[in-house]
């Protein structure tokens, strides 16, 4: 069905290519918004059915800018395979799913991504009782990975450069492989090394499970929209560059109303009080004010869901600011 | 008569028919054209040259060929159709056989065999086939871990990780064993000839089914014994993660097995009692005034003619056994639609492509099969003398 799917993708493509996403966005008056089937601290419904995470915040930051109203989205749930075509034929607006940056996916399919909000790289999570501390020790181990992905070719290469052997369960989703590798069906299960520690997570005892030191992949993770509709680009791009260049400045949810009277001239700029950098996107000039005020900063976000705090668990490492030591980076807002 | 055109019922009826043609026409050549046109547009390589191009990743399951990630995505999908024919193939005997048994037991006068037999019948057929191929590899999956499976004779295993058994080794002088067999199953050929066209002339009977299963035991393994046992037996060894050696059934395997013959045998077995209830009940009363043994009764007077009504529908089931067996993506059984028409595909991005090869492969595997029932099923029709 899937597959069927995305012919039709293809043959809806030309009815949705050149309208203006911004304006049917602002016409519906809510964004449709593509996430996963659920990947705890990503993306996934929190006990009141309201989706939450890390990626879901780059959604509702782009609904705080073009509506002032975070809450104005409507999540779309997609798997590995069928992202691309839900994207493709228009059900959705954009697409905010640990979806790695590729060329192909770049160029081939016909996407456009705006930036990176998360850097992976593919690892290994095992059972701690096996006593394993490096990738290279799996030799004949049976691996459960998610079909329809970057990791499955990574896992091949990684094997075969290696010369050693393994088994493969290609398996449809996150949460199939999750109750595979719990029950013993595999003995590793490969993805970024996001979604381990998101699996990892809901463990019922995640002491029992390791994810090993090995990162056989680059894996930058950002949001995407179709190609061709740039004003549309432009919005979801600085929507997350807002984020991460709050963060540059020290102005967070807490303190933005404060901000509005500083002295600094680019925190005038970014929170509208200066300038005109909303209209240039055809959007209100507190837009990042918004964004701020209602979703937070970058750094707000990631210790929201994925941080040390969290269940998660998640260090700042190579998503930490440039200059914090990471790579995190925004270009200027003016 | 009014002179009008559209009063013709003729005209009318040729009118009706080249407007249906000419919209499908009109419909097909829009749909051709906008994809051919939105492929162009996105710069989507058509054509089949990316068959010959490396697959990249591995499949999880291959008993006849052997795969490696450098191999092409020509031999993915020869791996996913001899998968899916094994499924399929497999389900349909082990289908023909429960629903045969079901479908007699139906029919049972003990009360409780008929009551559990249509219990079964009912519940099977009215429940998704999906929920039940995800319910049996549930089931599955609970099984034992791999490091505790239980183990019989030190030979099989049973693990969550599949069943694991001995393999057999072809040393030197096993193809004469193997020739022995074939030749066993000729010499029973014509046994069986010899001793039908006797009882046909004489009336006299000959344990056929005795012979014949001597023959077929005892001539390999004699020839098995003087060429000094050229068959060995390879112990799977719990070795590192998994067992090493030995042969194994995957429980994604067992899992759609299970569920397309169970699932499919309460369809069958419906069909084989509609096909029994056809045979008027004089036929039973007669073969039972001439003393015939109850089994033979069935045996010899009512499945024979039960068969008639039996195939044509039988056949049917038979091509949705091997359709339903595209399902196995839910369970990760690397079929020919969870292979080539997944992964593939995804790897690629040749949807257009790839969807086309897989379905004109099923057409192919169900027209195999229809074509070889209805030679059966010819061979079975009542033939006027």
């Amino acid at each position: 069905m899937k597959k069927l799917l995305s012919i039709f993708a293809v043959l809806a493509f030309a009815f949705s290519a050149n309208a203006g996403t911004l304006d049917d966005v602002k016409n519906r008056g809510f964004l449709k918004c593509g996430v996963t089937t659920g990947l705890i601290g990503f993306a996934a419904p929190d006990d009141a059915g309201n989706w939450a995470g890390f990626d879901v915040d780059v959604c509702r930051a782009v609904a705080a800018a073009i509506f002032g109203d975070s809450s104005k989205v409507e999540f779309t749930t997609t798997t590995g395979k069928s992202r691309f075509p839900t994207l493709a034929s228009g059900e959705i607006d954009m697409l905010a799913r640990n979806t790695t940056w590729t060329l192909s996916r770049d160029v081939n399919l016909g996407f456009e991504f705006v930036g990176v909000n998360y850097y992976d790289g593919q690892g290994f999570m095992i059972p701690s009782a096996l006593g394993v501390d490096d990738a290279t020790g799996l030799d004949g181990a049976t691996v459960c990975i998610q079909t329809g992905t970057t990791t499955e070719l990574n896992l091949a290469d990684f094997f075969r450069a290696n010369g050693i052997g393994y088994e493969a369960l290609p398996i449809e989703t996150n949460d199939e492989a999750r109750e595979n590798l719990f029950a013993g069906r595999c003995d590793v299960y490969t993805t970024d090394a996001s979604g381990l520690s998101a699996t990892r997570a809901q463990a019922d005892d995640p002491d029992k499970w390791v994810v090993l030191p090995n990162i056989i992949s680059k894996e930058p993770l950002g949001p995407l929209v179709r190609h061709g509709d740039h004003q549309w680009g432009d919005v979801v791009r600085w929507s997350l560059n807002t984020m991460i260049i709050a963060e540059e400045l020290g102005v967070s949810s807490s303190n933005v109303d404060d901000s509005k009277g500083s002295n600094i001239p680019e925190v005038l700029r970014l929170l509208g009080v200066e300038g005109g950098y909303g209209e240039m996107l055809e959007l209100s000039n507190d837009f990042a004010y918004n964004i701020i005020k209602q979703v937070g900063n970058y750094s707000e976000s990631f210790d929201r869901n994925i941080g040390p705090d969290t269940p998660l668990g998640i260090g700042r490492n190579l998503n930490a600011l440039w200059t914090d030591g990471g790579i995190l980076y925004a270009p200027p807002f003016r | 008569m009014q002179n009008n055109l559209f009063q013709d019922q003729k005209f009318r009826g040729i009118l009706y028919q080249t407007l249906v043609v000419g919209f499908f026409a009109l419909g097909l050549y829009f749909v051709i054209n906008t994809t051919a046109y939105n492929l162009e547009k996105r710069n989507i390589a058509t054509g089949f040259g990316f068959l010959n191009n490396p697959a990249g990743f591995d499949i999880s399951f291959s008993p006849f060929l052997d795969f490696k990630s450098t191999d092409t995505h020509l031999k993915v999908y020869f791996v996913g159709v001899l998968n899916t024919l094994l499924v399929s193939f497999c389900g349909c005997i082990a289908a023909t056989i429960l629903g045969f048994i079901v479908g007699i037991i139906r029919l049972s006068s003990n009360w409780l065999l008929s009551r559990i037999a249509y219990i079964y019948v009912e519940f099977t057929r009215n429940t998704p086939l999906l929920l039940q191929i995800i319910l049996w590899y549930a089931i599955l999956i609970q099984l034992p871990r791999i490091k505790q499976a239980p183990q019989i004779w030190e030979t099989f295993y049973i693990s969550n990780r599949g069943l694991f058994g001995p393999k057999p080794i072809f040393l030197d002088g096993s193809n004469i064993v193997i020739l022995s067999l074939v030749l066993a199953f000729v010499i029973s050929f014509f046994v069986a000839r010899w001793a039908k066209k006797r009882q046909d002339t004489t009336g006299q009977q000959f344990p056929t089914f005795t012979t014949n299963l001597s023959i077929i035991v005892f001539l390999p393994l004699v020839i098995f014994f003087i060429m000094g046992s050229p068959i060995s037996l390879e112990y799977p060894i719990l070795k590192g993660f998994n067992f090493k050696g030995g042969a194994v059934i995957r429980p994604e395997f067992i899992a759609m097995f299970l569920a397309l013959s169970i699932y499919t045998a309460a369809f069958i077995s419906e069909t084989v009692r509609s096909g029994i209830l056809s045979v008027t009940k004089g036929q039973r009363e007669a073969s039972g005034a001439l003393g015939l043994k109850k089994n033979w009764i069935m045996r010899l007077i009512i499945i024979p003619q039960a068969l008639r009504v039996i195939v044509p529908p039988l056949t049917s089931q038979y091509l949705n056994l091997t359709k339903n067996s595209s399902l196995g993506i839910a369970v990760g059984y690397a079929d020919l639609v969870h292979g080539f028409g997944g992964i593939s595909l995804n790897q690629t991005g040749q949807a257009i492509e790839c969807m086309a090869i897989t379905m004109a492969t099923y057409l192919l595997i169900s027209l195999t099969i229809s074509f070889f029932m209805n030679i059966y099923n010819r061979s079975i029709q009542f033939k006027e003398k």
